[in-house]
């Protein structure tokens, strides 16, 4: 007799998301997927609205990453008027965007991750949880919320509100940076240097405990894509994007926003709302390929800054090719919040940093455009078509949970495979499942509300629909 | 000594005043620093009692009337802040929220908008009614300005401002209840109309119904304050 295990909602994850777990007569797992299933339904209500009204309306998808939307949107908007921005506002941009990496990479590790990191994959899940590790691991609880509080800082101190800033706005930003507030910023930084410090220590002494998922947590080849500078140094606001296959060589290089949609196509399942993109040349699913910190890491020759250098050599001591697993996205995480940390610092000694030109201005020169940048989960892209008069007609987005929609699949598949026997399973092996997805940190709802102990049901379903075993967590 | 005759006695808010012949009770209420709430009235434009908020109880009268164009009468009493007042005036501001589309965090006068901070004035928590979610047309034919009529509570500051100080009576009404409408000329977009690109409509909208383009959010402040200097400069010559 089948059964079919649900995991429903899937916690410690931004937004709602469900597991369903398919067993054959023989108690086997015979498949399992990651259900999105909300609709938000952006691209469809943009239209009709006046295209530089983009940026603040799409930076409402999500309250972690709204400036990695403000970012792309309105390098969207900057393509449909043909400008290119200021030096000084590209720079601000760009320190924008890692500062809330750093604070989106803080709330996945220590918020949602570090509870299974720390106190173990079968802890009482009553503890599991970020007060569990307050109380396990004050100095780690501690240096979580401080480099929250440093990214989020630092977008308040840019652009007035922690969440959902105006500042970001198609042609530049609408205030140049004032030198009390570059000298606020300068003074966190070495607070913030220790915490990461802390973290990658703890983390790398910790890691061999965690052998046997590192095996099966989405442990497979695949290709990966993010940006990349010219000089092969990592990058999340400008550059173009490079896409690798599994070996490490690369398939696809400088690969502007506007030849996105030539390359990169969107499959559609029938079990989730989010779509499935792929590379065209590879076809579904074979060209589903990986994004987000891994990728970067996997991708990227270099940091760029010194400190973060010494971090990503040691992280590509993993293996010889690109990192596989995905239980290194935790790994890669605290490495980029490092990276972050240092670029900030390189931008604010930019001596035009301070400068007061940080916006162009122009009208609609073209009627369509796209625009992409890092988020912390991957890459993402927008594409908009206009009016002459600069009302929206189309919109389409391409998110970086959605390009890491397959992996997470095939994840999920595969460590259900490896941890659920005869139809059997305990509180600690749901969990592991769930921490497959949680490595990738997706963003399904985009909403920092969803974090911590959610109530959760699991059962056992008979082919014939009646529920033979129940575990709850409430 | 003789009492001028032109000098009349009321009460506001049991607070004595003198007032001249023909002026408002909204005018000698403000000049005795009385809060009586508005949101057509503006400062350098005629009045026309559009949108209620500014109406007052008269002891010995049943009728609610609008401050703006109600003259004072010798020995009125008048009451600005009851509880009837307050019911109205909330009820007035629920249904210009529910008639059209007013989404303060996506909206271009989010922080600046006379409509948002009326509302938080008068201690509006919440919509009662439910919101129509009419789709209003948007008019961004114009080279440096929007109209998105959704946002639109028709005070008709714009039409006041185009026609008594730009003297070019671009902007007019159309239709009827629900369906008015603002317009440009007789229903020419704005960009193929005659208008002038001076602006004053954009800077007397109090909402992010008439706005800069290209402008978002903290970016668009709106200064309606210019217009009793322009009439006086005007009348200076």
């Amino acid at each position: 007799m089948s059964q079919t295990i649900t995991i429903d909602p899937v916690t410690r994850l931004e937004g709602h998301g469900k597991i369903t777990i398919q067993l054959d007569g023989q108690g086997e797992v015979e498949s399992a997927h990651f259900h999105v299933t909300q609709v938000r339904g952006f691209e469809r209500f943009s239209e009709g609205r006046p295209f530089y009204e983009m940026p603040g309306l799409m930076a409402r998808i999500c309250g972690i990453c709204p400036v990695s939307h403000l970012i792309a949107s309105a390098k969207a908007c900057e393509a449909i008027m043909s400008v290119r921005i200021p030096h000084t506002a590209a720079q601000l941009r760009r320190m924008l965007n890692l500062a809330q990496m750093v604070q989106s990479h803080a709330l996945s590790f220590f918020y949602l991750a570090s509870p299974d990191l720390l106190l173990g994959m079968e802890a009482d899940p009553a503890v599991r949880n970020v007060l569990g590790v307050a109380a396990a691991k004050p100095e780690m609880a501690r240096a979580g919320i401080a480099l929250r509080r440093f990214g989020q800082h630092i977008i308040e101190l840019l652009g007035d509100k922690r969440i959902h800033p105006g500042w970001v706005v198609p042609g530049g930003v609408t205030e140049p940076l004032a030198a009390a507030k570059r000298d606020e910023i300068l003074a966190m930084l070495p607070e913030a240097y220790a915490n990461v410090g802390l973290a990658l220590n703890v983390y790398k002494q910790i890691t061999d405990e965690f052998r046997d998922e590192i095996e099966v947590f989405a442990n497979f080849p695949s290709p990966y894509l993010s940006l990349i500078n010219e000089d092969e140094s990592i990058e999340f606001t400008d550059g173009a994007l490079r896409l690798i296959d599994a070996e490490g060589n690369t398939i696809e290089d400088g690969m502007t926003a506007a030849r996105f949609a030539e390359v990169i196509g969107e499959a559609v399942e029938p079990y989730s709302y989010t779509k499935f993109p792929y590379y065209k040349p590879l076809g579904y699913p074979e060209g589903c390929y990986r994004v987000g910190p891994l990728a970067r890491l996997n991708i990227a020759k270099t940091m760029g800054t010194p400190k973060a250098d010494v971090e990503l050599a040691e992280f590509k001591q993993v293996a010889p090719g690109p990192v596989a697993s995905s239980f290194h996205y935790h790994h890669a995480r605290l490495v980029e919040i490092f990276y972050g940390i240092e670029k900030i610092e390189e931008i604010l000694a930019d001596p035009k940093i301070l400068d007061k030109h940080v916006r162009a201005t122009a009208g609609v020169n073209r009627l369509e455009g796209a625009g992409q940048a890092e988020a912390p989960r991957g890459v993402l892209h927008h594409h908009y078509k206009v009016d002459e008069n600069g009302k929206m007609l189309w919109a389409n987005l391409v998110i970086a949970t959605g390009q890491n929609n397959n992996a997470m699949n095939r994840g999920v598949l595969q460590a259900a495979k490896h941890y659920v026997k005869d139809g059997k399973f305990t509180e600690g092996i749901l969990n592991r499942v769930e921490a497959v997805v949680r490595t990738f940190d997706p963003c399904l709802s985009c909403s920092t509300h969803a974090f911590g102990q959610m109530p959760l049901a699991l059962e056992l379903v008979s082919a014939a629909g009646e529920v033979q075993d129940r575990i709850r967590r409430d | 000594m003789s009492v001028d005759t032109d000098v009349k006695t009321l009460v506001i808010d049991e607070q004595e005043v003198s007032a001249r012949s023909g002026q408002t009770i909204l005018e000698v209420a403000r000049e005795n620093d009385i809060n009586i709430p508005t949101l057509c009235h503006l400062e350098g434009l005629s009045d026309i009692g559009a949108c209620r908020l500014c109406l007052v109880e008269i002891k010995g009268s049943n009728k609610l009337l609008p401050a703006c164009v109600a003259t004072v009468q010798e020995g009125m009493e008048v009451s600005t802040d009851t509880e009837r007042l307050r019911k109205h005036r909330r009820t007035v501001l629920e249904l210009l929220f529910a008639e059209r589309n007013h989404v303060c965090s996506v909206c271009v006068s989010n922080g600046r908008c006379e409509l948002q901070s009326m509302a938080q004035e008068q201690g509006i928590t919440h919509i009662r009614f439910p919101y129509r979610h009419a789709a209003y047309s948007v008019d961004a034919s114009h080279e440096r300005f929007t109209a998105d009529h959704n946002r639109c509570i028709l005070c008709l500051r714009c039409v006041r401002a185009c026609a008594e100080v730009e003297g070019a009576h671009v902007w007019d009404v159309m239709g009827r209840g629900i369906d008015c409408l603002l317009i440009t000329d007789l229903h020419e977009e704005w960009g193929r109309s005659t208008c002038t690109r001076c602006g004053k409509c954009v800077q007397v909208c109090p909402t992010g119904a008439l706005f800069d383009k290209s402008k978002i959010g903290s970016d668009h402040p709106k200064y309606p304050d210019f217009l009793p200097f322009l009439n006086l400069m005007r009348e200076a010559q």
